[in-house]
């Protein structure tokens, strides 16, 4: 073998690199590349000579005691549907009827894709990825949204002159009114308080129209009516709901779960 | 059992921030070092760390495990370190064996040299010499040698922190590491 390089030392020194061992049965072999190799070290132990401040255990933890008054002016506002799909558990989405109808089909449509386990091999609890946590949880807020837009422009439209059955507007508005009020609380809960505000409003119309007679008065709905136009409702509902589309399209396009099939 | 810094990083991710206290329990102190080492100053190093964890929670959703979370740590703090370094006037950070405090300093013998003074002063100029050696380097080819040298990563790993080819990571630590042999050899025998 030829004599070592000065990079050949280099690995050598750090044990990295191809041909290690042809490199050790040099230096032993060979004075002059030895005695540049002691060199070498004695150069790169030296550089070691000079100490690096102590840092004790406890140091990890006052790191963190002066970085989280900036961590907590840094932490970013989340969305308004990201902060309601944040705090949405599947049991607590599952209390919705609608919204349950939605998951079964979800969980269906993603065990169609798992592979059946082999018989006999343990069976894992299978949880849903981030990803398609989120496009789930859009879909159930967009539905919501949806939903209640139909629902106000229904009464807004109502013109008859005279009562009108809203019977089955009434069935909707009652199926809405819980899922309704875990939003508005959860917005409430992460300051979102211009989506509170969209959904206390609407929460207010559900809660009338719910307990309203099937057959609602002519004032009955002049009011309704008026409290949508005057809060502008129907159309924050709608851009609303337009937004969690857009979510919805982003989170289709960053392409399907991936089932783990482990 | 502690959590695995993936498993932190996702519950990160999924909005509960105050598990980022275990990542910078767990790294503060290897985050100091490589600091320490690359910008010679505890005090900017104190900096470093900071604005490092800063850096890493802003950034944390784009962490996508393709390396270990150390590695990627790394590579924020070797970057704010740079920037910190091209801030500061270079000679302010290390200092060169001219330095006239280095000569006054070598002349007054400190209490821990006192039994050996010659050993005392030796020891001085060779952490000098050291510092000067380390401070001739480029910005690369100092936080290479760091991590290779003192942190123990790969020439690979590396080359994932740097964002570099593993020939240019390579080449990196060659260079540093003729730079200070060729600056140390002289010195190194007198701290045998």
């Amino acid at each position: 073998m030829t004599h070592l390089s000065d990079d050949d030392l280099v690995l050598l020194f750090y044990r990295e690199g191809d041909g290690l061992q042809e490199a050790d049965a040099h230096a032993a072999s060979c004075a002059g590349c030895r005695e540049r190799f002691e060199k070498l070290t004695m150069a790169l132990r030296t550089v070691e000579s000079e100490p690096v401040p102590e840092r004790g255990e406890s140091y990890g933890a006052e790191v963190w005691a002066r970085l989280q008054p900036r961590l907590a002016a840094e932490r970013p506002r989340p969305r308004w549907w990201e902060s309601i799909a944040a705090a949405m558990t599947w049991s607590r989405l599952a209390m919705g009827g609608a919204v349950a109808a939605l998951l079964v089909a979800a969980f269906l449509a993603g065990r169609s894709s798992v592979q059946p386990a082999p018989p006999g091999a343990p069976r894992q609890a299978e949880a849903p990825s981030d990803a398609a946590r989120e496009r789930v949880l859009l879909a159930a807020v967009g539905s919501h949204l949806d939903r209640s837009r139909v629902v106000l422009t229904e009464i807004a439209h109502r013109n008859g002159g005279g009562a009108a059955d809203i019977s089955s507007e009434q069935a909707t508005a009652s199926d809405l009114l819980a899922a309704n009020r875990l939003y508005r609380q959860t917005a409430v809960r992460n300051g979102d308080a211009a989506v509170a505000a969209v959904l206390e409003d609407l929460e207010r119309l559900l809660v009338e129209i719910t307990s309203s007679p099937s057959v609602a008065s002519h004032d009955d709905l002049a009011r309704w009516r008026e409290q949508i136009d005057a809060k502008g409702l129907l159309f924050k509902v709608t851009v609303m709901g337009s937004r969690v589309r857009d979510r919805q399209q982003g989170a289709a396009a960053s392409g399907p779960a991936t089932k783990a099939s482990t | 059992m502690e959590a695995s810094d993936l498993a932190v990083v996702a519950r990160v991710k999924a909005g509960d921030h105050d598990a980022f206290r275990h990542l910078v329990e767990r790294h503060s102190r290897s985050v100091f070092r490589l600091a320490y080492r690359l910008t010679g100053q505890e005090q900017d190093a104190e900096d470093v760390v900071q604005e490092t964890f800063l850096r890493a929670f802003r950034e944390i959703r784009r962490f996508e495990a393709r390396s270990s979370f150390a590695t990627w740590l790394y590579r924020i703090g070797v970057n704010c370190a740079h920037d910190l370094l091209r801030q500061r006037p270079r000679a302010g950070s290390r200092p060169s064996l001219d330095d006239p405090a280095l000569r006054v300093a070598d002349s007054l013998a400190d209490p821990a040299a006192s039994a050996d003074p010659l050993r005392g002063l030796a020891s001085r100029r060779i952490d000098a010499c050291v510092r000067s050696a380390m401070g001739e380097l480029t910005d690369q080819e100092r936080s290479a040698f760091v991590m290779r040298h003192f942190e123990g990563l790969s020439i690979e790993e590396i080359g994932r922190v740097l964002d570099l080819k593993t020939s240019a990571a390579k080449h990196s630590v060659f260079r540093a590491v003729q730079k200070l042999r060729r600056a140390l050899e002289p010195v190194a025998e007198l701290s045998r």
